[in-house]
Formats: C-alpha cells, structure tokens, sequence
C-alpha cells in the first residue's frame, strides 16, 4: 500500500509575536516544528504499515529548509521524501498550495492519502479537502481512528461536535488527522542517521509544469489576497478595583444592574 | 452578474443550527449596503418545512434541496448539490458556518469552482467606512494605505479572520473570483429577532443523484449523548479557572450562575484536570461565547481563553494578581480572592433578589 502523508512546517505559534510597528511576524529565533496534526498522520500512517506493508513517502511544499521537518519524518520512520519548493509557489494561498501539492502527488502515486486537518499557522483546515478535490477522491476530515482496513477500503471514526460517523471510504481517499487519531512516536537515534543518509527529493516548478496551470499558482494565481494583517488589540479595559470584598460585591453588583442583568 | 448572498443552512436531524441564523442576520446587513438579496440554501430530505423558520430569521427566500442522500451530511452528495445550486444561481457571497461541516464542504466546493474562500471567519464588511471604523477601533493598521489600494467605494467582501492561534487578524478578499466564500465562526455573529409570518420564496431545487455520489458508505452513526446546555446560548456564563483551586469550587459558581439565570463555564485548564465536561470550555479550542456577562473567576486571560470570550458584552473579572492580562479585557476588574468574593457575591445577590423580587 502506498500511503502519502502532507506535512506542513509551521511556526511555534505560541511563541510568534507581530511586530507592533510594522505589523509583520516576527519569526527569528521562533522555533520551526512539523504542525501536530500532520505528526499524527505520520504515526496513523507508520502503524498501517507496520499492519499491512507498503511504504509511507512525505510531502512538503516550503522553503529549502523545511527540509528539516522532512528529515524528522524519515527519522521517525518513513520511507522517502519530497520537498515542494519554488520561488513560484511563494505567497499561494490554500486554493493554490492544494493545486500544487495535488499536482505533485498526481505524479507520486498514491493508495491513502494523509493530511493533517488544520495548520497551526494559517488555520484554515482547508488544504486537505481541496487536495482530495483536485484528486477527485473522497475525502473524510476530522479523522479520529483507524477502524479497519483492506485491500480496497478503509474504515474510520469521523468526529463531529455531536455525533460520529463510522465511515467506509473505498481506496484511494484522503484522510484528514486530528491529533486525537495517533500519538507520534519519538525519533530513534538509529534512525536519525538513517534519515541523513536518504535522500530528500527536490521538486521545483520544472518538475511539475507539464501538470499545473502556472496562473493557478503563487501569490498571482491564488483566489484570496491579505488586505492587511494586524495584531488583536485588547478590547479596552475598563475599571479596576483594589478593595475590600464588601466593596467589590457592591461594585459587582452595580454593573450587573448598570447593564441590566439584574 | 453574480449577484445576492447564499447562506449555506446546516442542518442535523433536520434541526437547523445556530450558527445559521447568525449568518442570516449577518448576512442582512451585507446585502443592505450591497442592495442584494438574502437567500438560504437548505439541503436535506424532507426538510422543506423548516425554510419558512430561516425566512423569519432573515432569508428573502430559501432555495431547497431534498433528496434520501441528504438525511446524513455526506460530503459528496452535498458538494454536488451545493455546486449545482452556485452555478445556477451565480451568488455574489457564499457563507458557510465554520463548524465540522462547513469546514469541510466549503473547501471541497471551492476547489470545484475554483475560488477563494477565506476560514473561521470574525468579522464581515462589505463599506469601506465600517471596516475602517473597525480597524480603528481594534488595530493599527494603515488605512491610508487600504484607501489608497482599494479605493473607498470598494464593494468586495473584507473577511476579517484570527491566525496564528489568535495572535494575529488578517482581512482577506477575493476580488478576483466569485462567488466570495467564507466560512463563519459560531457565535460571532448576531442572529435577527425573528419575525413570524413574514414571507419569502421557497424554491426546490432539483440535483440528479446517482447511486455512485454516495462515494463513501456509513456504517453507522452515533450521537453523543451530550448534556442539554449550551454555553454559547446563556445569557450569563460565570466562568471558573484555575484559580478557583478545587473542583467543588465549581459548585459555588453554579449557585452565582442560579441566581442570574445563567450557567457554570471555564478554562481550559480545568477541563484538562477533569473538574468539569469538556463542553464548558471557553476559548479557541472550546466554544465561542458572547454572553450579556461573562464573569472570569480565577482565569489569567491567556489569548486563547480570551479569544473565545472577548464578545462579550460585558466581562466581570476577579482575579488576585493585579497584572493578570484577563484585565485588559474586562469592564470590571476585582482584584482579589475569588474563595472570599464569590461566598459574599452569592449572599448578596440572594438578598437583592429578595429585596427585588
Ligand atoms: C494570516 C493569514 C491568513 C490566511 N488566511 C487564508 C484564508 O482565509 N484562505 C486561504 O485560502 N488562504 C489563507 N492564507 C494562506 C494560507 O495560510 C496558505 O495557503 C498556507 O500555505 C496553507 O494554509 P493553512 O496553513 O491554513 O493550512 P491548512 O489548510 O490548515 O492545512 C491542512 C493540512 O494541509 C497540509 N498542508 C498545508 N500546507 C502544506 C504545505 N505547505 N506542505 C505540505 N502540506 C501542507 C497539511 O497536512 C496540513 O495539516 C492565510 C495566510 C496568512 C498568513
Ligand atoms: C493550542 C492551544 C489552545 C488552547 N485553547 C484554549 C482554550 O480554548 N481555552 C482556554 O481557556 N485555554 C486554552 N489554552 C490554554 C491557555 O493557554 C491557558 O493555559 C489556560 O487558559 C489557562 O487557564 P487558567 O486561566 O484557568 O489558568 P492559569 O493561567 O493558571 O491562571 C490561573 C489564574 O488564577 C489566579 N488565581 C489563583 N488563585 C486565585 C484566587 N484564590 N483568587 C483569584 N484569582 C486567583 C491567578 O492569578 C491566575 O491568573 C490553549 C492553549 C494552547 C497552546
């Protein structure tokens, strides 16, 4: 079985700060990690192997150095690995990203397909679906648990906020992980020296011109465009006692009649 | 021309969701300054008679969608019908509640037109002079430099989203494509007052099925059996953190909560240390809440509690270290133990009521 996994490298989000004065992330000395969905789907990905043979290959579109996210990936385990990088893909949005990932696994080949849900740093959720419509095949997001699988479908737990469905989806599909669905396994040190010693395939727009329509792509093709991004100003606030607990039950409760509670 | 707003009605067990009406009233104001129409996309089988219900919450009409392969949502069947509806229809705006299915249909129906859709949508503006009030109000952004790009009688939609795990907001527009399409977090926005009788068009809407638009099979399905309340619908949530040092404290809360009418909500924290269901939680990876008072009891404002919380209309805070960041966003600020506050709030607010009654 030939099981594909789209890792994405995202920021530490906790740790990203917006520079006041120019509104840009600040993203120097903020670590870079691959997004936790993703390493889920890595881990789900790995034990069906380990249960019915195949090869887990990793996919990334980014710049030269998320290299390193997909080092992490062949250390925890996967077989090989394609780095999706070109000054054309810069700035695309998810409309974009998912015509040039699908574009690429066209080429690769694949039984499953794996995606996390969201990233991390731009939180759309929406890259997994749009890969599996390119593709056209079905798709099953918020992925919770691998039921069963056979030679020709795959069995999942598909959450919703009230409800789950188990699904059958017929191979190929495209799963989107939560972080529920694995918990990732730790590189070992054996295959870490392993994982440098493979090489990482490099695809450029070259390599994948003859199946993408370059006004697809990049920040030009891609449908959405950032008006402005700014940081969350606080709401304002407003007054701010250091009383005694009988005067702060009086101030409380003259708000909640200020505004009608009570 | 593409013309008018399709809000994309969610519905399960045939019970249309809140967030629907939200985007109804939502979508009333947007199509007021656009001089469009307002319709609901009701999808379902034998669902019809829940259209007159959307058009009391707003819709100038309901486009209707029925058919055995729509009872359970599916994402084939319904990214099928949905495209059918877009290209017959040709809307200007497409809106989508931000919710398991929203997120992902919406996204699988965007690559089949190919356009842009912007997620998890907070804020929607189409007049330039509102979105820059807003900007304003809640940033530093350059309008000079907007105005200059986009022109001040720019009509594209402006959807303002959170990213970064709330650390930063961003606007995004799709001049380019249509429909606009955006999905909408729950609870944001504000729902109309329904009006009964009022009326609209109903039009059913005829997508041929066949047997292989079921692509996947449902095996089953489970509903959980989730307690009756919903935080996003009580008019006062008081709201425990870590502060308040022991589960039981929870119960004092829920005498406060009594009193006003309102519910017990929290932290995430807490529910990660099993105090209370996990349905409580407030913040980003909880529930949105905008209730008339949210009252923070021991919570330290962390961004992704306050980004679930900060609608408000009115935020109530007690906490014992004064630079708690939950301040910042508080109408009223107690600095000082919740242990000692909240036995007195309740003593006092029972004699209020008596006195009131
Ligand atoms: C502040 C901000 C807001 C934005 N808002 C929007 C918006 O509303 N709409 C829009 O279309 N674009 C938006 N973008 C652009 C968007 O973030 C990028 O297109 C991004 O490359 C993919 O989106 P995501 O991070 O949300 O991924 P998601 O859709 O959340 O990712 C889901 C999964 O897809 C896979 N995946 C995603 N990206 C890659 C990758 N580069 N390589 C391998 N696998 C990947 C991963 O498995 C990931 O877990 C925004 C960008 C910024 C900076
Ligand atoms: C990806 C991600 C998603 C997250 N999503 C959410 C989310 O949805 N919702 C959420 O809430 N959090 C979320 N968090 C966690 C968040 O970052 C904080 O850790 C959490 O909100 C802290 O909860 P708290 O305020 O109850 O606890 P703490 O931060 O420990 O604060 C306790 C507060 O109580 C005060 N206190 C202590 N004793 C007393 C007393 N006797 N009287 C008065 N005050 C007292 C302290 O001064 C302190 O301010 C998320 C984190 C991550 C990384």
């Amino acid at each position: 079985m030939k099981i594909v996994v789209c890792i994405k490298q995202v920021p530490d989000t906790n740790e990203v700060k917006l520079d006041p004065k120019t509104n840009r992330l600040i993203r120097d000395g903020v670590p870079s990690i691959i997004n936790h969905d993703d390493k889920a789907g890595i881990e789900a990905a790995l034990q069906l192997k380990e249960r019915v043979g195949g090869t887990v290959t990793v996919v990334c579109m980014g710049p030269p150095q998320a290299d390193v996210a997909l080092r992490e990936a062949l250390a925890m385990g996967c077989d090989d690995a394609y780095l999706l990088s070109a000054r054309e893909f810069g700035g695309s949005d998810t409309c974009a990203t998912a015509i040039i990932i699908s574009s690429a696994l066209k080429k690769i080949g694949y039984d499953i397909v794996f995606t996390g849900r969201q990233a991390i740093d731009g939180d759309t959720a929406q890259v997994g679906p749009q890969i599996a419509e390119n593709l056209g095949i079905p798709q099953v997001s918020y992925t919770e648990e691998l039921i069963d699988v056979t030679d020709e479908t795959i069995t999942v737990k598909r959450q919703y906020e009230d409800r789950y469905h188990i699904i059958e989806a017929p191979l190929p599909c495209l799963l989107t992980a939560i972080q529920e669905l694995a918990e990732p396994r730790y590189m070992h040190a054996g295959g870490i020296i392993d994982a440098y010693a493979k090489d990482i395939t490099v695809w450029g727009f070259e390599d994948l011109k003859d199946v993408i329509n370059p006004d697809h792509i990049g920040l030009m093709g891609s449908p959405t465009k950032v008006v402005t991004s700014f940081g969350k100003m606080p709401k304002g606030a407003g007054t701010k006692l250091e009383v005694t607990p009988e005067e702060a039950v009086e101030a409380i409760i003259a708000k909640m009649e200020e505004r009608h509670i009570i | 021309m593409s013309k008018d707003i399709y809000v994309v009605a969610e519905q399960r067990d045939g019970n249309i969701a809140k967030v629907t009406m939200e985007l109804l009233g939502e979508a009333t104001k947007l199509a007021g300054e656009l001089g469009e129409k307002v319709y609901a996309v009701l999808m379902g089988d034998q669902i019809k008679d829940k259209a007159q219900d959307l058009i009391e919450h707003g819709a100038d009409g309901v486009v209707v969608v029925e058919d055995p392969m729509l009872a359970e949502y599916v994402t084939e069947p319904y990214a099928k019908a949905l495209t059918a509806v877009i290209k017959n229809y040709d809307p200007n705006i497409v809106l989508f509640g931000a919710t398991s299915i929203g997120r992902d249909l919406a996204p699988r129906v965007a690559a089949r037109v190919h356009t842009g859709l912007t997620a998890d949508c907070t804020r929607l503006d189409v007049d330039m002079n509102e979105y820059f009030d807003f900007l304003h109000a809640t940033s530093n952004a350059d309008t000079d430099a907007i105005a200059n790009r986009l022109g001040m009688d720019d009509k594209n939609l402006k959807m303002t989203r959170p990213a970064f795990g709330g650390n930063v907001m961003a606007t995004i527009r799709c001049a380019d494509h249509r429909p606009q399409m955006a999905t909408v977090r729950p609870g944001v926005m504000k729902k109309l007052d329904a009006v009964a009788g009022k009326e609209g068009t109903v039009e059913e809407f005829k997508v041929e099925f066949t047997a292989a638009d079921m692509n996947v099979k449902i095996k089953e399905v489970v509903r959980e059996t989730k307690k009756a309340v919903d935080i996003t619908e009580a008019k006062v949530l008081v709201s425990g953190g870590r502060g308040i040092g022991s589960p039981e404290f929870f119960d004092e809360l829920q005498k406060v909560a009594d009193l006003l009418g309102g519910e017990i909500s929290s932290s995430r924290a807490n529910v990660d240390a099993g105090w209370i269901a996990r349905d409580r939680q407030v913040g980003q990876t909880g529930k949105t809440v905008r209730p008339d008072l949210y009252m923070a009891c021991g919570i330290s404002g962390a961004i992704q509690h306050i980004a679930g919380m900060e609608s408000s209309e009115c935020v109530i805070a007690i906490n014992k270290n004064d630079t708690a960041a939950i301040f910042e966003v508080a109408d009223l600020g107690i600095v000082g133990d919740v242990k000692v506050i909240i036995p007195k709030l309740q003593e006092a607010l029972a004699k209020y009521m008596e006195e009131n009654a």
